[in-house]
């Protein structure tokens, strides 16, 4: 299991506090006895898992374009917060997150909005590049025009312009 | 909503304009991205800029804020907009115990009156207004790497923001999947060490990168400027931030995201 998913996994209860997906999931929200599954090995110390090493990787070899690498899915357990219960679904492919589905998530008072409104950045793999991450903005410290063609915006802008 | 649906409803319509000497790019998908509805609202975000540089630019003598800063009108001769900016100002500078000042210190030590720190978040948040007002599309505004972003459609996936890694500008850290909120960094990749701690008159270089995603960018693009400013201790004063989630990149290349 890559980096990124022993990551996740072990801060999956940082994650369910601090999702950024909201109401896409209201009309289909589960069951409340959803069973926690966490169906993929998480090995080492888990601890808090708050923060993690940039640099190095784990044995797995394989860029993340090879998109016809192993799937899976993993559901955490539910978490109980103080706005109501949260639980998430990461799909993996190849130790990359292709989806992140809340399955649960607290509704009906008016915190939903405050904590809704971020997301949780999720680590990236040392060689991933502005291509195989997939993004459509990049966030990064001033860019100024004369610098911006250099920048990896321009190289995103121009993909589509 | 079937699959080709969205698939049509992805296709993103890109805009860029470089204005207060960097480039602000934008992304639209969904009813209005390439529509002369959606060409309106771009125009007036810019014209929203363009009104804020005028009034705020420390390169501009003529700006009211050069006339505040020398002294040649009070602030109640400035528009409102002026004493917004700087009351927020004030309490950024609060807030991170003075390491975060809207007056920095000059070449000859007196304090120089300089709100860029919070002109352009600020700015950014106002003039998507009209972008977000659009109906049924989403929107991503980025000016100069930090951004506000929305989802209209709860069925469309989340803007995937790149963090971009201060030691090697053409590859990514981490990936934040936004639908409704900014994401902000400072950092000193792009122009050397020009965040100062406001208390000492140096820059901190603890922190090589700070990224914060909150619910609105005048306040993440602030917040990352004080964790930057504040150095080795900008991490946990971030942490104890409610409501937002950060990455930040240190000197060492180590990195922690929450």
């Amino acid at each position: 299991m890559r980096r990124i998913s022993f990551w996740l996994l072990s801060t999956l209860t940082v994650l369910v506090l601090l999702f950024g997906y909201h109401t896409s999931l209201s009309s289909r929200m589960p069951t409340a006895a959803a069973t926690p599954v966490i169906s993929s090995t998480v090995s080492g110390s888990g601890s808090s898992g708050s923060s993690s090493s940039g640099s190095g990787s784990s044995g797995s070899s394989g860029s993340s374009g090879s998109s016809a690498a192993t799937s899976s899915t993993v559901t955490g357990t539910v978490a109980q917060t103080e706005w109501g219960p949260v639980q998430v679904r990461l799909e993996l492919t190849g130790g990359t997150i292709q989806q992140v589905d809340v399955l649960q998530y607290p509704n009906g008072n008016s915190r939903d909005a405050e904590i809704n409104s971020y997301a949780l950045p999720i680590l990236v793999q040392e060689t991933t590049d502005a291509q195989s991450a997939n993004i459509d903005m990049v966030s990064g410290a001033t860019v100024t025009s004369t610098g911006y063609l250099q920048s990896l915006q321009s190289a995103l802008d121009q993909a589509n312009l | 909503m079937t699959a080709a649906t969205v698939d049509s409803d992805l296709r993103v319509h890109r805009e860029v304009e470089h204005l207060m000497g960097m480039p602000l790019s934008l992304a639209l998908r969904g009813r209005h991205a390439g529509t002369a509805t959606g060409a309106a609202a771009w125009a007036a975000a810019l014209v929203e800029m363009r009104e804020a540089d005028a009034v705020f630019s420390t390169y501009r003598p003529e700006s009211w804020v050069s006339r505040l800063g020398r002294g040649e009108v009070r602030l109640d001769d400035c528009p409102a907009v002026v004493r917004e900016v700087l009351d927020l100002g004030e309490q950024a500078c609060r807030e991170s115990g003075g390491a975060f000042d809207i007056r920095r210190r000059g070449a000859d030590g007196r304090r120089v009156l300089d709100p860029s720190g919070v002109v352009k978040g600020w700015a950014a948040q106002r003039a998507a207004a009209p972008l977000l007002d659009l109906d049924d599309t989403d929107v991503c505004l980025s000016a100069g790497g930090d951004m506000v972003c929305a989802v209209a459609d709860p069925d469309r996936p989340a803007w995937r923001v790149g963090v971009e890694d201060p030691h090697a500008l053409d590859r990514v850290v981490a990936v934040v999947p936004v639908r409704n909120g900014a994401v902000a960094t400072s950092g000193h990749a792009r122009r050397g060490a020009h965040v100062v701690d406001a208390r000492t008159g140096l820059a901190p270089t603890a922190l090589a990168s700070v990224t914060v995603v909150g619910p609105d960018l005048t306040w993440a693009d602030i917040d990352a400027t004080c964790a930057l400013a504040l150095g080795a201790e900008g991490e946990c004063w971030l942490r104890a931030r409610s409501g937002r989630s950060a990455v930040v990149v240190r000197q060492n290349g180590t990195v922690a995201a929450w």
